[in-house]
């Protein structure tokens, strides 16, 4: 019989013959640890009944689980992303169902659909309006590049042309899984970012830019028709040539 | 409904000065359509809806087509005696002329009272450049109201007595006419992996020559390899 003073009394959670905790805080491990205690002690602090956190950790939690969108749908993407919003998938799983009509009040722009040179500058200003910290989903095919639409007359090749994008998901259009899958990998990000250090949010850094110059009717085209700052082409693919 | 002949002699007896053609369409839908002279285009019109045997009072589609300027090439067969003596050339005689190219509306009309159509009408002006004004038919059916903008804002098609004559898809100080042949499109592409290759080769004279591709790393060749397993 072990001496009850060294093991800890189980938890009522707890079942036997499970991993010790500091074998299993490599599954169990929503944040990274903060200060000088590793993972294993506060997992062992937390079966206590001890919650040990951060700042950081807190901020980070509360901006993840709730993301509210803006409230503004561009094509048929926004069907889905409406779809995305009701009972049968319920984006409020996550703490974005509630759509901003205001982008004053708004921490994630959904770009849902094909962004047309008409619509782009307020687009742009939409975002310009948009407090920090704030996120921008281009969500299908038409607002990654144009989609079937590229080299049309009145379509913009993309809205990271003019506004930096966080999250890309593909699609025409992205069902409602997808785009919550996109909503999840925001969220993974956001936990990512730190107050401090090399992986601080872009929010926090002062050099960067949180407004973007609105692009203007021009006689042929937008002007500028993309904003350099912001989009840079891809390099073009060298494949190795035989011999 | 009466065929469109019909409705042509008709128009042609009702309006003596007017200019009604009919157009034909060789194609196994065979949708006919009148080409109307745009002076007695709105009075045409109006007949088409009020005439108690066609009552056409819906115009359920407006739109526009452009017709390029063409070159046709006439050629003439003449024949050359030969000096010598021996038999006749035919030589071909070749001349060039221009076609001027013109553009058009194009109104689907149908009865919704008789429950018959489409009669379809068409308006020609009289060239692609200067010329381009047609009368509008929006007085007449007033679906045609966004419509008409729209071939205005894509076409350049002008329609006088339209009430609010504005562009309608694009911005308004856009200057030029998308859907016509000739538009140029502006010039902003960059790399993309494309099946498009008007698009590649387009996009190919906005980036520099790729790099030639880095010789294959040393490693040990497929000869020492086997030298290796005897």
């Amino acid at each position: 019989m072990s001496d009850p003073q060294s093991t800890p009394a189980p938890l009522p959670g707890d079942r036997p013959g499970q991993t010790p905790a500091g074998q299993q805080a490599g599954t169990v491990q929503p944040f990274p640890a903060a200060g000088n205690i590793s993972d294993a002690e506060r997992e062992e602090l937390r079966r206590h009944g001890i919650l040990l956190t951060s700042l950081e950790e807190l901020y980070n939690w509360g901006r993840t689980n709730s993301i509210w969108p803006l409230q503004f749908g561009l094509a048929c993407c926004a069907i889905e992303m409406i779809a995305a919003a009701t009972a049968r998938f319920d984006i409020a799983r996550f703490g974005a169902e509630i759509f901003r009509p205001s982008p004053r009040q708004a921490d994630l722009m959904i770009v849902s659909g094909t962004v047309t040179k008409k619509m782009a500058p307020q687009v742009v200003r939409l975002w310009n309006q948009m407090p920090e910290p704030k996120y921008c989903i281009a969500m299908g095919a038409c607002a990654i590049s144009g989609g079937p639409f590229k080299q049309g007359y009145n379509v913009l090749k993309g809205i990271d042309r003019f506004i930096p994008v966080d999250i890309y998901i593909p699609g025409c259009p992205p069902r409602p899984e997808a785009l919550l899958n996109g909503l999840m990998e925001l969220q993974k990000q956001i936990r990512a970012e730190t107050l401090s250090g090399p992986a601080q949010g872009r929010h926090l850094r002062p050099e960067m830019p949180s407004e973007f110059p609105v692009p203007e009717y021009g006689a042929h085209d937008l002007q500028p028709p993309k904003n350099p700052e912001v989009w840079k082409p891809t390099a073009p693919l060298s494949r190795p040539t035989k011999a | 409904m009466e065929t469109t002949e019909q409705i042509r002699d008709r128009l042609l007896a009702r309006f003596p000065g007017a200019t009604v053609t009919l157009v034909t369409n060789p194609g196994p839908a065979a949708e006919h359509s009148l080409l109307l002279g745009a002076a007695h285009a709105h009075a045409i019109a109006l007949f088409l809806r009020d005439d108690p045997a066609l009552q056409l009072d819906y115009c359920s589609n407006a739109t526009g087509v452009d017709w390029p300027d063409k070159e046709i090439i006439d050629v003439k067969k003449l024949t050359v005696p030969d000096p010598a003596g021996g038999a006749p050339k035919i030589v071909e005689e070749k001349t060039k002329r221009m076609d001027p190219g013109y553009l058009e509306a194009v109104y689907h009309l149908y009865s919704m009272a008789l429950r018959h159509g489409p009669v379809i009408i068409r308006l020609r002006t009289t060239n692609r450049s200067d010329q381009v004004t047609l009368p509008s038919l929006t007085p007449v059916w007033r679906s045609c109201d966004f419509q008409e903008r729209e071939i205005f804002d894509l076409y350049g098609i002008v329609f006088e007595g339209h009430r609010d004559l504005r562009r309608i898809l694009m911005w308004d100080e856009f200057k030029d006419y998308p859907m016509r042949k000739d538009y140029v499109d502006p010039d902003d592409y960059e790399w993309e992996p494309t099946p498009h290759a008007e698009v590649l080769d387009r996009a190919k004279q906005h980036y520099p020559t790729p790099p030639p591709a880095a010789q294959p790393p040393d490693g040990p060749s497929v000869a020492s390899a086997k030298e290796g397993k005897p």
